[in-house]
């Protein structure tokens, strides 16, 4: 079977993010990116099933710009085995991103989708879901354990006070949740490998093109700064501070 | 091979995030313990860095030696016992195998070799030889097909974790110095070979010297690397090559703990201000930054002469002489810099203090290299 797991070039996880001074974004320029650590953690599953001899291939596909192909690069290194971008400059919202997977997932014809439930730059969290209603799939999303057998997938989610799992009828759609598994760094001579892996370098147009946009960025914010804390010089007076001022206790 | 501009920051950012992930956050442990964990030495042959310098052939990277030195420059961000763990596979342990071998010997042992299933020592120095290397005394005696060793080998790096030695030995006791010495390749389960106890060291906890004591040990006559007589030719040029391989490791070390400096001395408070605004402090990380610049580019201009093909003897033993002696001076100042806590173990400023004190000493020593820096240039005329 294929598995397609669609991944995100981001601002690195490590680096931190500033806020362009016209507000409106976070400044990408001259700044680290690398592969949303969610989509990380997706290709990272998709190649241990591979690996379990469950799957037979593994194709990457990212939205994005040129650079995107260092992203679907990194996959290939990490063991997918051949990777698609869909090229653009335009930032398009989940919608659009999914409706360009499913034009991917009716061409590619994979049996499961994998992907991060997540990126870490928009926090929008709805592709997955939006593509598995576009495909009429089903799906689980924020995956802590998934485990694939003939036609269907078990699928532990992680929701708010436990865990639940679901059975899938395959073909479905698997977001990924940050304890489904810790990804392993590309070796070096898989990274060297994967330069031999193609990338098919596709436009909006070939998946249909990009939808309307039907959002508009109005601004965006640095968190409020933190203001200094107080010392307190006793016991008494915290306890006394946590009633009276911080109104805890 | 060389690489396009994509995949040599796609490999060097995969072992910076490696030893920022991996292996800083267990830097004293490791120390602590005198021991690199299994999972760790795992996770590195996985990674693929026991076969850098292996041609591709035999399953390795075949990195040029502009690339090795980048990678043993993010390699020398954290402490050096981790490169040594894997160190000898990619230079002294291996390269004589590399640039001697017989293509029936490289098939035997390079593909294991660049995997880290086996791990490779260099044992040249002796007890009556260390920089006068020539006067090895280790005695290999012909009896037909197999030569037979005896003698003793000190401070070999990584003896107790090797399965295979490229070994020095004395073939013809009638030539002085280098001319009767001869390199074999000698498996460690030969009988008769034995390992000595680890020595207790002044730094670099984690990684192991021990002696290595030949008592007969029959070695096979196929197992002799290059001609009778060619050792300490093998030997010269081995360490040539690992010579830059040390300077990187300097120049990254020297990096880290420049780092380390800055941060400190910024969040340090005296006088009511950072410390970083103190002009004598100041002075301290400019020496060090413009040193460590200065080794950087000479390490890789080097680097990049000998990928073109120059013989680089001259300036190699100019860049290890200069690295290693820089980051010296460079860990003095930082432990300086860090004042009462560069003292305590807790900050490891005194530990790698302490790791750099070998980089002078080991694959010939900073008056060695002043020797061969001297002849290289009163040859060339200048």
């Amino acid at each position: 079977m294929k598995i397609l797991v669609p991944v995100k070039r981001v601002l690195d996880y490590n680096v931190k993010a500033r806020v362009k001074s016209d507000q409106s974004g976070v400044d990408l320029a001259n700044v680290k990116m690398a592969m949303n650590p969610f989509c990380e953690i997706a290709v990272e599953e998709a190649v241990r099933l591979k690996e379990k001899g469950l799957a037979e291939e593994i194709v990457a596909v990212s939205v994005g710009p040129t650079p995107a192909q260092e992203t679907i690069r990194t996959a290939l290194a990490m063991g997918a085995d051949r990777g698609l971008l869909i090229q653009t400059d335009a930032d398009p919202e989940p919608l659009a991103v999914a409706k360009m997977l499913k034009a991917v997932v009716e061409a590619e014809g994979p049996s499961l989708v994998i992907m991060g439930k997540q990126a870490i730059d928009g926090d929008n969290n709805a592709v997955g879901q939006m593509l598995a209603a576009l495909l009429d799939w089903p799906q689980a999303t924020f995956a802590s354990k998934v485990e694939l057998s003939a036609g269907s997938v078990r699928v532990t989610r992680e929701v708010d006070g436990g865990l639940q799992t679901l059975e899938l009828d395959l073909p479905a759609v698997v977001t990924a949740d940050l304890r489904l598994n810790e990804p392993r760094y590309a070796s070096l001579p898989n990274i060297m490998k994967a330069k031999k892996k193609t990338i098919d370098i596709k436009s909006p147009d070939d998946f249909g093109g990009l939808a309307v946009a039907h959002l508009t960025v109005k601004k965006v914010t640095e968190p409020p700064k933190r203001t200094a804390g107080v010392k307190v010089e006793t016991a008494a007076e915290l306890v006394s501070k946590l009633k009276t001022e911080a109104g805890v206790i | 091979m060389a690489f396009d501009a994509e995949t040599r920051s796609q490999l060097l950012e995969t072992i910076r995030r490696f030893v920022s992930e991996r292996l800083r956050p267990i830097e004293a442990q490791v120390a602590e313990a005198d021991a690199i964990p299994d999972e760790i030495l795992d996770e590195m042959k996985a990674l693929g860095l026991y076969g850098l310098s292996i041609p591709e052939a035999y399953g390795g990277l075949d990195l040029a030696m502009e690339d090795e030195c980048l990678v043993a420059m993010e390699l020398g961000r954290t402490s050096p016992a981790f490169r040594s763990a894997f160190g000898t596979n990619v230079g002294i342990g291996s390269q004589g195998l590399v640039m001697f071998g017989t293509e029936a010997q490289k098939a035997r042992w390079l593909p294991r070799i660049a995997t880290g299933e086996i791990v490779t020592s260099f044992a040249l120095t002796e007890a009556e030889a260390g920089s006068d290397s020539a006067a090895v005394q280790t005695r290999a005696r012909r009896e037909g097909d197999v030569y037979v060793l005896d003698g003793a080998k000190r401070y070999i790096t990584n003896a107790n974790r090797a399965g295979l030695f490229t070994v020095m030995a004395r073939t013809n006791p009638d030539a002085k110095g280098a001319a009767g010495v001869s390199a074999f390749l000698v498996p460690s389960d030969l009988p008769g070979l034995s390992i000595g106890k680890p020595e207790k060291k002044m730094g670099q906890q984690g990684a192991h010297i021990c002696d290595v004591i030949f008592d007969g040990v029959r070695v096979p006559a196929e197992n002799r690397l290059g001609a009778e007589g060619e050792g300490f030719k093998v030997a010269m040029q081995v360490l040539d090559r690992g010579r830059l391989h040390i300077s990187a490791v300097c120049v990254g070390v020297a990096e880290r703990l420049i780092a380390d400096a800055v941060a400190y001395a910024s969040e340090r408070r005296q006088f009511g201000a950072a410390i970083a605004s103190f002009q004598l402090i100041q002075a301290m990380i400019a020496d060090s930054k413009t040193e460590a610049l200065a080794a950087r580019a000479l390490t890789l201009e080097t680097a990049r002469q000998r990928d073109a093909g120059a013989s680089v003897t001259l300036e190699a033993s100019a860049a290890k002489l200069f690295a290693s002696e820089m980051v010296g001076r460079v860990a003095d100042r930082v432990v300086q810099i860090f004042g009462g806590a560069g003292y305590i173990a807790d900050y490891g400023v005194e530990r790698l203090y302490r790791d750099v004190r070998i980089f002078r000493i080991y694959e010939g020593t900073s008056q060695v290299q002043q020797l061969i820096v001297a002849r290289e240039t009163l040859k060339r005329g200048g």
